[in-house]
């Protein structure tokens, strides 16, 4: 999001949250965020398609929610209000190629109008032959987890996404030869199918309460949480928006505040740390070891305030409109072992992984009786931090990233059990000295796992990592 | 508790009269020329040529600030030795070292020559800048006076004296003041009312009118600190364009044609007037230039100059120089052609170092 798209949603926060009460500021919300995954979707090299990305978003909101509700739940009003703006703001936005001369809202000019009435007959077969197969709900449910995850193994790997764009630009007769792994920018898709598959798990496992369409769409597209987080839990967001909300100028203080330093963060922090930030070109260019660890340095914090600024600005835009979204970072570089690091980096990620995979495949790993604890540790974290290293992107480098802190929370865990008993400290001077230290190594194993997380190739971060201890 | 919770509509005028008060301000700030505040030869190394250049790959960003720039210059922050026989070089993008690095410069060649002057060692520094104006570097040549310099090396081309020409350096258009001050002490020939010169109203030098320029100096720090870790402060593409050795049939030079003479239109008061700045010796230097043998290289010497014009120019030159008894060193011819890269004027390291050599010469032949 760019300042300009920061400034309009921070007025329409200001406005929902000034201006509606009860089911109006749901509507208004949901009205409001499906414009926005239009607005805020990247230009693509494909016409039109700035336009079908976003809507094929909607497309699985719905699907979801219909597969996930009670039968005949579509029927009640607030859900009948729901689909209507859904379907209303998508007309709204493909009917600007007929007022506006130049694309308005989306970069390119949307498809013309009998194409998105088709695509709206399709979203209702589709929805119709799921809602038919909800006898067997857990094949329908996993078919669209399938789905969900299929897309975003596409979106995250170089090599798919590079095929997926060449086939697609000879579909519509474009030169092939330009087509780049970038082609395929999905506004948000990782945050939206993370929460739909909360969603449809937590259904499967029977554990949802119900929600209304526009509760649920308004969850999975909140304007504000759309391109960075946090991972919201559905049913305390709708929680949010039932509870009764007072706008007071206390409440506008907080959020101005929290969102004021968040753009700080973002806009004077991040940016400019980014410019002396490691990179591929400076891997290679910087001419010695302390330099090197600078640039690092400089990543580490960069990364930090980059991301927590959004979720600042994301969690104050939110306030403002009455919607308490979880924190996603706690103090992370000032924690003093790796476990505690993560529960407080982009928490509620680490949360959804937790609850998500970590759990549910330490139980199945509980069932190998003869299993040795340790190895069910190592296997258990290295899985998880593999998963979190996939859900950046499927390269060796996130991967090795994985790896890294996968290994290092085993050796945390091994080490915190081994010096339980062993290690004490006696007096405070000492506790405080235990305390520095564990930060200290806590945020250099930290940091120098960002040199696989900041370039593209592992031989890359290995001379980085040489250089950093003089060895190159 | 309750009475010290802040309030909104408090805190919001209170930021708007800070927010005012702040702008206001700021305009004061120009007697005190915040270009000067540098991290350049306090936490990171001077650079070793000025701050010039737009890629984000090289490290480096061009502004107009002449302090900024001086105050980033390895110049500034060196103090003078008695065993230092210090040499400033003036001059264009040939003399800042397009392509090369700075050890490739003539700057950098000459520095590791390990020259002796006057019984002292000679260290050069490298003072040109990127645009092709008389007026600029006599700007830049008044300023580094202060620094105390034993020799000045003034490297030259005929490009560089057009007055029509003079204003179009961003970095003379864009130091108003600085240059009206140039133009009335040398008494020039040029307009000091000239509407190319931009002035900055009331509103532009608040803060916001100044963001930009705020901007650029804040970048020049933090490219300062890439400056030190990596030695790159230019782009160098691995592929360019040569520079053009064919040409139309064409005897224009800027919309000059023959039988015009350029006696009339070339700016030869600015040269003079850099040339008795300084009562230290001044080393006059007809820059090389690549003499082309392509099609119609019978009509012009290169893309700057058809024949007629440059003869004409280093005839006047020659003639200037003996009338007012300078140094100087005609070096035109002195590259070959397969010495230039991606213009007429800018040499390859081998280029440099034949060039390097003539000076060098001249160097010990002023100060024996």
């Amino acid at each position: 999001m760019g300042l300009t798209q920061i400034g309009v949603s921070i007025l329409a926060a200001l406005l929902v949250g000034a201006m509606t009460r009860g089911a109006v500021r749901t509507y208004l919300l949901l009205f409001l965020s499906v414009l926005a995954i239009y607005w805020f979707q990247p230009a693509l090299p494909f016409r039109s398609f700035d336009f079908w990305i976003p809507s094929i978003s909607l497309f699985f909101v719905i699907l979801t929610w219909f597969i996930t509700s009670q039968a005949g739940a579509w029927k009640l009003r607030q859900n009948l209000i729901g689909l209507f703006i859904i379907v209303v703001t998508v007309l709204l936005v493909d009917l600007t190629r007929y007022i506006f001369p130049d694309p308005f809202l989306t970069t390119t000019t949307t498809p013309r109008l009998i194409i998105v009435l088709g695509f709206f007959v399709i979203t209702a077969i589709v929805i119709s032959v799921f809602t038919f197969l909800s006898r067997h709900i857990e094949l329908t449910i996993s078919l669209v987890i399938l789905a969900l995850i299929a897309i975003l193994v596409v979106l995250k790997s170089p090599d798919l996404s590079l095929q997926t764009s060449i086939f697609l630009r000879t579909l519509n007769n474009r030169p092939t030869d330009t087509a780049s792994t970038f082609d395929l920018r999905w506004l948000g898709f990782s945050y939206i199918a993370f929460r739909l598959i909360h969603v449809l798990r937590d259904r499967q496992l029977g554990r949802l309460p119900e929600l209304n369409l526009p509760e649920f769409a308004t969850y999975v597209v909140f304007f504000p949480s759309l391109s960075a987080g946090p991972i919201d839990r559905a049913e305390r967001f709708a929680s949010d928006l039932r509870k009764e909300f007072s706008f007071s100028q206390d409440e506008t203080l907080l959020a101005g505040q929290r969102i004021v330093l968040g753009l700080f963060k973002k806009f004077v922090v991040a940016d400019a740390l980014a410019l002396i930030a490691l990179n591929d070109l400076l891997a290679t260019q910087v001419r010695a070891t302390g330099w090197m660890w600078i640039v690092l340095y400089a990543y580490a914090f960069q990364i930090y305030f980059d991301f927590s600024g959004y979720t600042d600005i994301a969690l104050g835009m939110a306030r403002l409109a009455g919607i308490q979204l979880p924190e996603n970072f706690a103090a992370p570089y000032t924690r003093p072992n790796l476990t505690q690091f993560w529960n407080s980096w982009h928490m509620t990620l680490t949360q959804w992984i937790r609850a998500y995979f970590f759990n549910p495949f330490n139980r199945w790993m509980r069932g190998f009786k003869n299993l040795p604890a340790w190895i069910m540790i190592l296997v258990g974290q290295l899985a998880t931090m593999l998963l979190i290293g996939l859900w950046h992107g499927i390269t060796w480098n996130f991967i090795l990233w994985g790896a890294w802190h996968g290994l290092g929370l085993f050796l945390q865990n091994r080490w915190s059990d081994f010096a339980k008993t062993r290690v004490t400290a006696s007096t405070p001077h000492m506790q405080s000295a235990l305390r520095l230290g564990g930060i200290l190594l806590t945020f250099h194993f930290v940091a120098v796992g960002w040199v696989f997380f900041a370039l593209s190739e592992p031989a890359l971060s290995w001379h980085v990592i040489m250089r950093l201890f003089g060895l190159a | 508790m309750e009475q010290n919770k802040p309030r909104l509509f408090p805190v919001l005028i209170k930021a708007a009269i800070v927010f005012v008060l702040f702008n206001f301000a700021f305009m004061f700030t120009k007697n005190i020329s915040p270009g000067k505040l540098s991290l350049y030869n306090v936490v990171f190394p001077g650079r070793e040529r000025f701050p010039f250049g737009e890629s984000p790959r090289a490290y480096n960003l061009s502004l107009f600030n002449l302090d900024a720039m001086f105050a980033s210059h390895i110049l500034t922050g060196k103090e003078k030795t008695p065993d230092e026989y210090r040499v400033i070089l003036i001059g264009d993008s040939s003399v800042w070292g397009t392509l090369l690095t700075p050890e490739q410069t003539l700057a950098g060649q000459l520095n590791s020559s390990a020259l002796t002057a006057c019984g002292r060692n000679v260290r050069v520094y490298n003072l040109g800048y990127p645009y092709i104006s008389l007026a600029q570097e006599l700007m830049i040549l008044d300023e580094a006076l202060k620094y105390e310099p034993d020799m000045v090396i003034w490297l030259t081309t005929l490009e560089s004296l057009p007055m029509e020409k003079q204003f179009g350096s961003p970095l003379v258009a864009n130091n108003p003041d600085r240059i009206r001050e140039v133009i009335a002490r040398y008494n020039l020939n040029l307009d000091p009312n000239d509407p190319a010169l931009t002035q900055a109203s009331k509103q532009d030098q608040s803060f916001v009118g100044q963001r930009r320029e705020v901007a650029g100096l804040i970048r020049l720090q933090i490219n300062g600190l890439l400056w030190s870790a990596t030695g790159i402060d230019q782009f160098y593409p691995e592929n360019y364009e040569r520079a053009q050795t064919d040409f139309e049939v064409d005897y224009a030079f800027h919309d000059f044609t023959p039988p015009i003479s350029l006696r009339e239109v070339l700016s030869f008061d600015i040269l003079e007037a850099g040339m008795s700045a300084t009562n230290v010796p001044v080393l006059l230097v007809n820059e090389p230039i690549l003499i082309s043998n392509g099609r119609n290289s019978d009509i012009r010497y290169n893309f700057f100059y058809p024949r007629w014009a440059y003869d004409e120019y280093r005839n006047l030159l020659a003639e200037r120089a003996q009338q007012n008894h300078w140094n100087y060193l005609d070096t035109w011819d002195l590259v070959p052609i397969q010495e230039f890269t991606n213009s007429g004027v800018h040499m390859t390291p081998y280029g440099e170092s034949l060039l390097v050599a003539e000076v060098a010469q001249e160097i010990q032949m002023i100060c024996k």
